[in-house]
Formats: structure tokens, C-alpha cells, sequence
């Protein structure tokens, strides 16, 4: 069953992941969603129970250092690419507009 | 000045060595060629004035062009995206970090597809590089803009990176060699993350000689990236004249495969030529090659979506004006910053990771991973190598693919199974080919890949393969000679085959 992608399900995951999409976005990515996830869904059908998945290819153990206390970069060039810097913080509009 | 073009970085670092060739000389010419772009291959150039915290004191090394995905101190980094325009890092990448240590100045930064998401270099915001072979197609992506300047003799060699297949494809369609190491090899420290679990960079060059020297350069375990582990050995030039005693698997199931009739014939032509030079060729199955694009095509979208994230317009990069709430701020930041590609695979990857559907498709992902990895391990028990064509088509033309997202994504075919399988693959210019559509002959690529770690093996077939290939082409106005002599011993100079 090739998966469809409805309008809805995109403004769910756009809201997810913090993407504003016009109307005229959401209608495409509806469409382009729809027919890429038709071409990945023949891994559904793969019968790989039994198998173990794969998140990381070099097989590595616990990777440890020395702790050694070093330079950090300057709290002013941190924050010298920041959009809107305030009293060496980053500044963001409230977190509670008015409803 | 163009005999100074002319030199491949290998011969030009053994004349700088040999106090033939003064670098402050050879690093302006390049810096004058650079400077003639008209492929828009370049977002930010070296003018010769103060390099700041990219300076290098006593340059020995051929300059190189940096794939703008890497942070340079000081230096403007975009990622091909409007979301980081006018960023400038406050600290360098390891890899170009160890360029500038090895005597390497920077020549310039080269122009992308947005976050290395695309096979053709339209998917940047300062618009497509155009092919050097010729301007009215695509120069391949997501590394086009290394691979054109370096086709175009716009630099002597490039650092680009390959997380499905941009760094060998692009090389394919300019007609060049690029190299994707294996997972680990070169640290990813400073190069901005798309899909972590397959991101790994690598050289762009006119030759094989040109890449395992560029390699040993910038291979190496780093502290900053507890994922990098090194090659066992440092990398020799490589040397080897003939293939005796090897053995090359084709896939088996190639035959199949949507490939155009040009590529095909070169292809089957780099075949006879590897059993002329004493390897053997036969078949083998990779039955799980095929899932390859559709495992790809989730793990790597998922990985960004997670990535991606921190592009929210309060640390660095564009804010959106917006009278409303944090999270309306966030998401006009990314609604503006963000190109039609890099939503389709944030919204990909989010759904894909999205509750109710993660063991369908990222689990299920990460198993076909585990089999494709397994596929090449039964492989080289038996044969030394895998190879394909790099790419199934020569270049094509600008817009030709842009409307049909998954039609650009089976361009990966080839070369994302190896990404998944972590494992180092080369691509050698092998001939020429007429398109599909008819026009002037273009260059097509031969894919050889090798065990994790076997760079040294690879290198050495791949220098024996491209002696014999003698490929002879180049796109017309470019200053270096056509054929990659047989290296001379001794001081570079002659270069010619």
C-alpha cells in the first residue's frame, strides 16, 4: 500500500519541525511526499526481522580523552554572529505572545 | 603563466620543494585564474590581501578550494544557503585547519547545492555552477562547484565532501578524479553536518597522483571528532603499472539498470582494459544494492531533519521579522532561510522519524544499511574490488531534473550504497560519451570501490587504471595538459604522457 500524504499530515510535520510553508508549499510537498515515500515503501516489504540495524558504520568502542582544560571561544565572538545579542545573551522574541 | 597552470599540485609542490617554482608566484597565478569564474563557481575568493586567520606563512603546498561547507575563521560560510548568509565562523574546520599547517593556502570558497542536499548544483541559493564542459548543464552536486574549478582550471584541486555521492559524482560529470574515503578517515570537525552517519570529505583532483596526495594531507584522527579514526598507514603515491592478481566485481545486477547506451560502452571499454592489464573481471551479486536509494533517501533526510534543527535564527544566520512568538519566529526564519529542497527533506526525514511511523521506515532503514554492508563484506572475501559506472548518465542539462525530486535522487544509484556501507570509492575519468539526447561528447566516470581502509589499494589500482585509460580530454580553454602523465621521479616538470 503506497502511502499518500495528506494535507493535514504535512501541517502536522511542518509544525514538528518548525517550517512555515505557504498554501501553494503544502499542496506540492503533499504530492512530492507522496510519491518519494511510494518509491522508499518497497523496503516494507523486505522481511529483515532478524536483523540488526545499522545507526553508525566504523565499529567503535567508548572513545576516551584526557581531560584537559583548554580555551573556550570569548562570550563577545560567540555571540558577534548572533541575529539579536543583549547584555551577552542571545535575545528571542517572548516565548508567550499575546494569545 | 599558464605552464604554472599546467602543473598538477603534485608536481607544482615538488618544484616549490626543489626551489624551481616560487610559491608566491604560482599561488597568484591561481589566484588570477581564480578570479576569471564564470561559472559561478566560486562564493568567496582570496584577492591576495590579508588572509587573517587563514594566512599561511610559508605555503609549499598547491592552494586549494574549499566546498563553502566548511567553517574558515573569519571567512564568509553559507552551505549554499540563504539561512547563513554572511556568517563568518569564529573557528576553522580540521580539514582545512590541516591544509594550512601542511603549507596549503586557501584559494576560495566553492559554491553548492544547499546543506550538500543535491546532485546538480541548483539546489544553492547563489544559483547553479555551470559545467565547464559546457555552460548549458550541470556540473553534477552536491560538490559542483569543486569539482567545475578544478575541471575548468579555475584551481588546482578542491576539498569537497560525499555523504551519498557528491564528491564522485560531480567529478564524474566534469571529467575528473574524486575520492570518498572511508567513514572516519578525515575529521569532520568545522564541516557543517547533513547526515552525520555518512558525511565524509574529500579530494577533487585532476589525478589519481594529485589525490592520495591531497589525502595524506588531510587524513588523520582528530580529538574534536571522536568518530574519526584515520587510515592505518599515512598514504604513498601511488605507483602500481599493472592490475595482475586482482580481481573486479561488476554487480550483477548492472545489466538491468537504466544506464545510457555512451556510459555503458565506456564503461564495458575500462572492463576490457583492466583484464588487458592482468585483472580479473566477473560478476557478483549485491542483492540489496537496489534498496540502496530508498534506505538512503530516509536515514540521510532524518539525520538533517535532526540537524537542521539549529538553524532557528538566534545563534547565527538570518532571523525572519516577525511580530509574533518565539516559535512563529522560528518558523519564518526557516520558511525564508530554507530553499524548496531542504523542506522537502526536513519534512521528509521528520516524518520519517515522526511517532507511528520510526520502525517503518528509520528502523527498517537501518536494517537494509546492515544487509547492503554485508552484501560488500561477501564481496571482498572473494574480490578486491566493486565497480560501476559513477553516475548511469553524462552531465545534463540546467532544469532538465528540477521539477521530479525522486528522478534526481536515482542519479545516486551507483554511489550512495557505499556511502551506507561506510566504504572508500574513487571516480576516474574513463572517456567520453555522446548524451543520450545527442550533442558534443562529455566525460563519464568509473566508479572503483575498496574494503573499509583500503585507500592504499584503491589508490594504486586507480593510478594503474588511469595510465592505461590516458585520458585525454579537457573542456576547451583549460591551461592543463590533457593526458595525466606517468608521474616522473624526481622533480615534476614535464607532466605530459
Amino acid at each position: 500500500m503506497p502511502p499518500v500524504i495528506e494535507r493535514e499530515q504535512v501541517l502536522h510535520v511542518a509544525k514538528l519541525a518548525r517550517l512555515g510553508l505557504s498554501e501553494e508549499e503544502v499542496e506540492k510537498m503533499a504530492g512530492e511526499l507522496s510519491g518519494i515515500l511510494e518509491h522508499v515503501d518497497r523496503i516494507a516489504e523486505l522481511e529483515l526481522d532478524d536483523v540488526e540495524p545499522t545507526s553508525h558504520v566504523v565499529e567503535l568502542e567508548n572513545v576516551w580523552r584526557a581531560d584537559v582544560p583548554h580555551e573556550s571561544l570569548d562570550p563577545a565572538v560567540a555571540l558577534a554572529q548572533a541575529p539579536d545579542p543583549h547584555d551577552g545573551s542571545f535575545r528571542v522574541p517572548s516565548p508567550q505572545a499575546e494569545e | 603563466m599558464s605552464d604554472l597552470l599546467a602543473l598538477t599540485a603534485l608536481q607544482a609542490h615538488e618544484a616549490m620543494v626543489a626551489g624551481d617554482l616560487g610559491a608566491g608566484e604560482y599561488a597568484d597565478a591561481w589566484r588570477a585564474a581564480a578570479a576569471s569564474d564564470e561559472l559561478n563557481a566560486y562564493l568567496w575568493r582570496d584577492e591576495g590581501g590579508d588572509a587573517g586567520a587563514l594566512a599561511v606563512e610559508r605555503p609549499s603546498i598547491a592552494p586549494v578550494a574549499v566546498k563553502d561547507i566548511f567553517c574558515t575563521e573569519g571567512v564568509p560560510t553559507t552551505a549554499g544557503s540563504r539561512i547563513l548568509e554572511g556568517y563568518r565562523p569564529p573557528y576553522t574546520a580540521t580539514a582545512v585547519r590541516r591544509l594550512l599547517e601542511a603549507g596549503a593556502p586557501i584559494l576560495g570558497k566553492t559554491n553548492m547545492d544547499e546543506f550538500a542536499m543535491g546532485s546538480s548544483n541548483e539546489n544553492s541559493a547563489y544559483g547553479p555552477v555551470l559545467n565547464p564542459w559546457d555552460p548549458g548543464r550541470v556540473p553534477g552536486g552536491s560538490s559542483g562547484g569543486s569539482a567545475a574549478v578544478v575541471a575548468g582550471g579555475l584551481a588546482p584541486w578542491a576539498l569537497g565532501t560525499d555523504t551519498g555521492g557528491s564528491i564522485r559524482q560531480p567529478a564524474s560529470l566534469c571529467g575528473i578524479v574524486g575520492l570518498k574515503p572511508t567513514y572516519g578517515a578525515i575529521s569532520r570537525y568545522g564541516m557543517i553536518a547533513f547526515a552525520s552517519s555518512l558525511d565524509q570529505c574529500g579530494p577533487l583532483t585532476r589525478d589519481v597522483s594529485d589525490a592520495a596526495l591531497l589525502l595524506g594531507i588531510l587524513q588523520g584522527r582528530d580529538p574534536c571528532d571522536s568518530t574519526s579514526v584515520g587510515l592505518p598507514d599515512a598514504p604513498r603515491l601511488p605507483d602500481r603499472e599493472d592490475l595482475a592478481g586482482l580481481r573486479f566485481a561488476v554487480p550483477a545486477d548492472l545489466a538491468r539498470e537504466a544506464i545510457e547506451p555512451g556510459v555503458r560502452e565506456v564503461f564495458e571499454a575500462t572492463l576490457a582494459r583492466i583484464e588487458a592489464l592482468g585483472g580479473e573481471v566477473a560478476e557478483v551479486a549485491l542483492p540489496h544494492a537496489e534498496h540502496g536509494i530508498s534506505a538512503y533517501y530516509v536515514i540521510a533526510p532524518a539525520e538533517a531533519s535532526s540537524n537542521l534543527a539549529r538553524y532557528d535564527g538566534v545563534r547565527y544566520g538570518m532571523r525572519a521579522d516577525s511580530s509574533g512568538d518565539t516559535i512563529e519566529m522560528y518558523e519564518a526564519t526557516r520558511a525564508q532561510g530554507f530553499g524548496a529542497e531542504v523542506k522537502r527533506r526536513i519534512m521528509l526525514g521528520t516524518y520519517a522519524l515522526s511517532s507511528g511511523y520510526y520502525d517503518a521506515y528509520y528502523g527498517q532503514a537501518q536494517k537494509v544499511r546492515t544487509k547492503i554492508a554485508a552484501d560488500f563484506e561477501a564481496a571482498f572475501a572473494e574480490f578486491d574490488f566493486v565497480v560501476t559506472p559513477t553516475s548511469p548518465s553524462v552531465a545534463f542539462g540546467l532544469g532538465e531534473k528540477t521539477d521530479d525530486p525522486l528522478a534526481m535522487y536515482l542519479n545516486d544509484f551507483f554511489t550512495v550504497p557505499m556511502s551506507l556501507a561506510g566504504i572508500p570509492a574513487i571516480s576516474i575519468p574513463a572517456g567520453l560519451a555522446e548524451p543520450a539526447g545527442g550533442g558534443p561528447e562529455l566525460p563519464v566516470g568509473f566508479q572503483i570501490a575498496a574494503p573499509a581502509f583500503g585507500e592504499q589499494k584503491l589508490l594504486d589500482a586507480a593510478y594503474a587504471l588511469e595510465q592505461a585509460i590516458g585520458f585525454d580530454a579537457a573542456p576547451s580553454g583549460a591551461p592543463y595538459p590533457p593526458v595525466p602523465g606517468k608521474r616522473a621521479t624526481g622533480t615534476g616538470g614535464e607532466g605530459g604522457g
